[in-house]
């Protein structure tokens, strides 16, 4: 039978980091996203963000998170929209 | 490169028969609810959704406003008025049907929602006071404030509580599973529906499904002209999995469709060419009406439809003098006099007059309700805001008091595009259908954004509703089909011949290749001779390319797949660019070789579909759909009877 294999697809941006002291690795948010830009592999530990350049960047993966600050989560850097003080 | 084990179960080659009186193609906010109307009327129903359904689709994470909301306890138009209104300002290439269906059972599906468990009122009183608030319901309104027909609601709380619902519903849900081709069948009365096939996007099962009826719920096109290999997430305003297979099974399948030869300069692909538009600052839609400030902290008029200048914030909220109502959001860019809301001066205007860039959006000199209303209601409650936007914004120190986020480009956009970079937006082309949203193949339904002319997501609940009903309706008196097993067959040889080439060409490069033919062929300025080298073209990539497709698992079959569906749409596109002789301005149409825009002749319904695969022609007068009360209300007696 043919044997499916998954490859790391590389993209500039970074969408979705972990912190693996925080992370409990149950994979809920490989589960809640629609895209299913991350595999989970193995319970217990973050699962890996396969095909970043596919990311959406809705947030549904740190929605469904129970961990507070497991996943970083953040939109390319070109997309940070500047802001400044009041001036009045 | 770093090679995986694929951790799925391998299951290609299995495939698996199913029946169901009603099959639901999507599980976006239009899906849910078709497959909830289903099963409310004791229905078998399958739900087939290619992602997750706790928050896929386009409002998969949220909404923050719910439109023509015209049967809400505090509205003060009809539906009629507001329907009228909208296909009006559309020129008449508009969706009749599917608008009044929105204006008249929208706040019935709000109500749903909130029985399901989402929030849809201000119950912890955050905005007691508030000149929005209706302190009696605690209903929360924006834009028309005198009107009260657009509600600000807590989107982000929806999916999940229609997930909910469908599982008390015992709605079968075959999730992380993509539709790719409907089931027909010709008999002596002509061609019906009959059921899906479709494949699991990380085990490549089939499932062959059989049913009465099916409803599409597939969202519209995307990656049509736009295409970013890098960021392909973010190629377009659309979830990267609302590509627009439903359009391309239909279109193989017969479904006719119609207004395919409208597109619209881009506004929205965050790959690039413009910042995630409800990040920035500015006063559309969700930042509706904020205060906005020049470079130098100037604030930036607003001005009623007639140029007189607003002295207060609450006046932006208000109509003019005289006028009933206004119109704003989705859709609504430059309305028409009789619609046309409060705006900010214009942006050349403001040129002449030294307003200096950049422009911000100042919320900090707006009042407090309306400060939170936008940043924290309403960006926190559109989809891809709380985490991205009211979030990373939060964590990155931006404080709505003390700080102005910029704003880019000259409006809402936050971009500027080419000509030739464009998108089916600003209701786009579709499937037509009649007063059941029933395509004019029997037992095939369509809802939300794969209906032509359609936005918003309330108009997706509402019409998705609708059409679950007819089609639950409908299956009492079919009988199922049996598979035709030689299409099936074909169909599995199509969707898996990727995994089978090896070292061969990767779907980001064919998706490259059919945008920038677009963009070539189809772009700002169309002509017979080019759109015919477009198909030219075309037509080489499927014999050249598409057999060197090569994929190494279920989910690049599934985007290989994808860039398949894209090729029929753009096919589709440009075959109905070759139907329209004359350029149109509703359309955003214009010709080199025809120096006619909008003769009387042409002001009509083009439809496409294919017969036996040969590309056909038809015509539907505009208006077609006759007094939307008339017609709704002789088809809809049980529904009305049972909301009393």
């Amino acid at each position: 039978m043919m044997e499916f294999k998954a490859e790391f697809i590389q993209s500039s941006n970074h969408p979705i980091r972990f912190d693996e002291t925080k992370c409990i690795g149950c994979h809920r948010c490989a589960e809640a996203c629609q895209v299913d830009v991350m595999i989970g592999f193995e319970k217990g530990k973050p699962p890996v963000v396969m095909y970043p350049g596919e990311c959406w960047y809705c947030g549904a993966c740190v929605m469904e998170c129970p961990v507070e600050g497991a996943i970083r989560f953040r939109h390319p850097l070109m997309n940070q929209t500047k802001f400044v003080e009041v001036k009045q | 490169m770093k090679e995986y084990r694929w951790p799925y179960a391998n299951e290609l080659n299995e495939k698996e028969y199913r029946k169901t009186d009603v099959l639901v193609l999507g599980g976006g906010v239009a899906g849910c609810f078709a497959a909830i109307a289903a099963a409310e009327r004791g229905k078998n129903v399958i739900l087939v959704e290619k992602g997750s359904v706790i928050h896929s689709g386009a409002a998969g994470t949220g909404f923050d406003h719910w439109e023509s909301a015209c049967t809400n306890p505090c509205s003060k138009v009809t539906p009629e008025e507001i329907t009228k209104a909208y296909v009006d300002e559309q020129d008449h290439y508009s969706n009749g049907i599917a608008h009044y269906i929105e204006c008249r059972e929208g706040y019935d599906r709000l109500a749903d929602l909130e029985r399901f468990g989402g929030k849809i009122r201000d119950t912890e009183d955050e905005f007691a006071g508030a000149e929005f608030r209706d302190e009696e319901t605690k209903l929360l309104f924006a834009y028309d404030y005198a009107n009260k027909f657009t509600l600000r609601v807590w989107g982000s709380t929806f999916k999940p509580a229609l997930l909910r619902q469908l599982k008390k519903l015992n709605v079968t849900l075959l999730e992380r599973t993509e539709a790719t081709a409907l089931l027909t069948e010709d008999t002596p009365e002509g061609r019906r529906g009959t059921g899906a096939v479709c494949m699991n996007v990380r085990t490549g099962k089939i499932e062959v499904i059989s049913a009465k009826t099916t409803v599409l719920a597939m969202s519209r096109p995307a990656r049509i002209w736009l295409y970013n290999p890098d960021m392909t997430g973010l190629s377009e305003f659309r979830p990267p999995q609302c590509i627009g297979s439903g359009h391309a099974m239909g279109y193989r399948a017969g479904v006719e469709f119609t207004m395919m030869e409208k597109s619209v300069r881009g506004e929205f692909s965050a790959a690039g060419r413009s910042i995630p538009p409800y990040s920035t600052g500015n006063n559309h839609n969700t930042w509706y009406a904020a205060t906005m400030v020049d470079a130098r902290g100037v604030e930036i008029p607003y001005l009623d439809r007639d140029g007189n200048e607003l002295k207060t914030v609450s006046e932006r909220y208000y109509p003019a003098k005289g006028q009933k109502f206004f119109l704003k959001g989705g859709v609504i860019d430059e309305p028409k006099y009789e619609y046309r809301g409060p705006e900010t001066m214009p942006f050349d205007e403001l040129m002449k007059r030294g307003y200096r860039l950049p422009f911000y959006a100042d919320l900090s000199r707006m009042p407090e309700s309306e400060r939170k209303a936008i940043w924290g209601l309403m960006v926190g409650e559109e989809g891809k805001t709380k985490i991205p936007v009211y979030g990373n914004l939060t964590e990155r120190g931006f404080d709505p008091e003390k700080h102005m986020l910029q704003s880019y480009g000259t409006g809402w956009q936050s971009a500027s595009f080419l000509d030739q970079e464009r998108q089916l937006f600003g209701a786009p082309g579709g499937i037509i259908t009649d007063w059941d949203l029933k395509t004019n193949l029997d037992g095939i339904y369509a809802c939300g954004d794969q209906l032509f002319a359609m936005d918003c997501a309330g108009a997706a609940c509402a019409t998705g509703y609708y059409a679950g009903r007819k089609a639950a309706e409908a299956s009492d008196t079919i009988e199922f089909f049996t598979p035709d097993e030689a299409f099936v067959e074909n169909e599995i040889r199509r969707l898996y011949a990727p995994l089978y080439v090896e070292d061969g060409m990767d779907w980001r490069e064919l998706n490259s290749a059919v945008s920038k033919l677009m963009q070539n062929y189809c772009g700002g300025v169309k002509c017979d001779d080019l759109l015919k080298e477009g198909l030219d073209l075309l037509n080489h990539y499927r014999k050249t390319a598409v057999p060197q497709l090569s994929a190494k698992n279920p989910h690049e079959l599934m985007r290989t797949h994808e860039v398949l569906d894209i090729m029929d749409v753009a096919e589709m596109i440009l075959h109905a660019c070759l139907m329209r002789k004359s350029s149109s301005k509703p359309l955003c149409f214009e010709r080199s070789d025809s120096d006619q825009t909008d003769p009387a002749e042409d002001q009509r319904f083009i439809t496409i579909r294919t017969v036996n695969g040969v590309v056909t022609e038809g015509s539907i007068p505009l208006d077609y759909f006759n007094d939307p009360k008339t017609e709704y209300e002789k088809r809809n007696r049980n529904y009305i009877e049972d909301r009393k």
